[in-house]
């Protein structure tokens, strides 16, 4: 290998050591300093130092273990140079005599699992803190617990690189001057806050799974992420059924990405699937979670309650085969935790499907003036569907016609309008 | 991006603490999100279809080292994020031989 090729691998190695570890750098570093913005800074210089070093010395036994060590390191000097800092002293004592005294502190000393994983549990929390508005939390957690590049999340949700790191500095400074604090919230605030956390995984999930085929890489690979830090969150919190939930609806979702798109990339509706392209795997990782979550008890969530929808869906052979009755009967009890017309709507498909066309499109009627689905393209949609089943073709034709106008989605407005078509 | 890691053969011989090596490994993966699924094999048998006809062997084998004695299927972000696990795996298992592949599907 030439120089060039040998730096350029030992780049691609650090990078990837990078991602991989950066989340509990930063968790541990902020665990020390109690901020983030400072923590995530080291941390970036450790990686600077890794590119400097490692290209010539070689990939350490513990890369991860340099980088923290490194970064804490440069932890102390800063501390040691800021007054602002000093109070933090105390924290850091012990070490500071330690490597004022020159001991080798160890890499597997640093790497103390149990205080990491707590660390970055608090950091999953702070990145999602409602002092921040939805869009700040996504970028922060895609940032600070993703080790995504600000390019990356701005590509990921087609937006300015610019506006994304603003957004990034401007949440950190919003934690900073509000002092939120670097902990996991009490029992009495968890609940609000875990929803928090769990709101956000689900919409970078819903943002990746809504990419279309041609679009960037890295929009679907947010379903990806979205379920690896679920996934992490799952094993930080075993005994909160709502995570596991959550993780599950994510698992079983996943299995039907490459049956959610035919060969042209137009959207094919979950009945028309071709079940031997959903991922089984993942099925079965679905529906372990969501079993976990039931045998915690308590009485389902939001996240659960849905779980349990998709592996209605996972468990069957076709759409006929489909427990539609149980189907209708969850949605129920998710539009009785919080009411919303879009479940209401869900509702009217189940149990058009279990009990006939005629009694979903009474409760798809009853939705007609309601204001939060004024301009959402579903509801003609699906209103749609059921005429077609009545043999109401003419007024079907009109409803398509009528969604597709609404969604701004170019392959679901082609498939709208070839429905309408169809309706003669 | 999904990746099968198989052993093919090789590694130190197993004992309580290469067990309790590999299960530290195996949960710090699987914690990590990145495991989906992992395995030990069997010797098994080899199948040789040509012209319609299927010959079936059983093992041992005299070519050890191309038979795979575990695997783990890995979700990851990038080759270099699999070949850094694989460094980390082989450095647990010690010498031998195996196997990193890419699992084409969905992405």
């Amino acid at each position: 290998m030439t120089a060039d090729a040998s730096t350029q691998a030992a780049h691609r190695a650090i990078e990837a050591v990078w991602r991989l570890e950066s989340a509990r750098i930063i968790a541990g570093l902020t665990g020390l300093l109690r901020d983030v913005g400072l923590a995530e800074e080291l941390a970036q210089d450790a990686l600077v130092a890794a590119l400097e070093q490692w290209p010539a010395g070689g990939i350490p036994a513990n890369p991860g273990g340099w980088l923290m060590l490194t970064a804490r390191h440069r932890a102390i000097d800063r501390i040691r140079r800021n007054e602002r800092l000093a109070g933090k002293l105390n924290l850091l004592g012990r070490e500071l005599e330690s490597t004022q005294h020159g001991a080798p502190a160890e890499f597997d000393d640093v790497l103390d699992e149990g205080t990491i994983d707590d660390d970055l549990l608090r950091l999953m929390f702070i990145s999602c803190h409602p002092v921040l508005s939805t869009e700040a939390r996504i970028a922060l957690t895609l940032r600070l617990l993703g080790g995504l590049t600000t390019e990356e999340i701005a590509r990921a949700f087609l937006a300015a690189e610019p506006t994304i790191a603003k957004r990034i500095v401007r949440a950190k400074q919003t934690l900073a001057s509000r002092q939120v604090p670097f902990e996991v919230p009490s029992v009495a605030e968890r609940p609000g806050r875990l929803a928090s956390v769990l709101e956000v995984l689900y919409l970078v999930f819903n943002e990746g799974y809504s990419a279309m085929a041609g679009d960037d890489w890295m929009r679907p690979s947010l379903c990806g992420e979205a379920l690896r830090l679920g996934r992490v969150l799952a094993g930080l919190m075993p005994d909160e059924p709502e995570v596991h939930g959550l993780v599950a609806l994510m698992e079983i979702q996943a299995s039907r990405l490459a049956a959610r798109l035919d060969s042209d990339g137009l959207p094919v509706p979950l009945p028309g699937q071709n079940r031997g392209r959903w991922d089984q795997l993942l099925i079965r990782r679905g529906f372990t979670a969501l079993l976990r979550a039931q045998e915690l008890g308590g009485t389902p969530g939001p996240y659960v309650l849905q779980a349990a929808i998709a592996a209605c869906h996972a468990r069957a052979g076709d759409a006929a085969e489909t427990d539609w009755e149980q189907i209708a009967l969850l949605y129920r009890a998710l539009g009785a935790l919080a009411p919303s017309p879009v479940v209401e709507l869900n509702r009217a498909v189940a149990v058009a499907m279990a009990f006939g066309p005629e009694r979903g499109l009474e409760i798809v009627d009853g939705l007609a003036a309601e204001p939060a689905l004024a301009g959402y393209h579903h509801l003609p949609s699906v209103r749609g569907d059921l005429l077609v089943r009545l043999g109401r073709d003419g007024e079907a034709a009109e409803e398509f016609r009528r969604a597709a106008e609404l969604t701004r989605n170019i392959p679901e407005r082609t498939v709208l309008l070839r429905r309408a078509a169809e309706c003669g | 991006m999904r990746f099968l890691m198989t052993l093919n053969g090789g590694g130190r011989p197993p004992d309580e603490q290469l067990y309790a090596e590999m299960g530290r490994f195996v949960e710090e993966l699987t914690r990590a999100g990145v495991l989906l699924a992992t395995g030990g094999l069997d010797r098994g048998t080899h199948v040789v279809a040509s012209g319609g006809n299927i010959t079936l062997t059983d093992g041992p084998f005299t070519e050890s080292k191309e038979v795979i004695v575990s695997f783990a299927l890995i979700e990851v972000r990038s080759k270099d994020e699999a070949l850094e696990l694989a460094r980390r795996f082989w450095k647990v298992v010690g010498d031998g031989e195996g196997d990193i592949r890419q699992v084409f599907g969905p992405e």
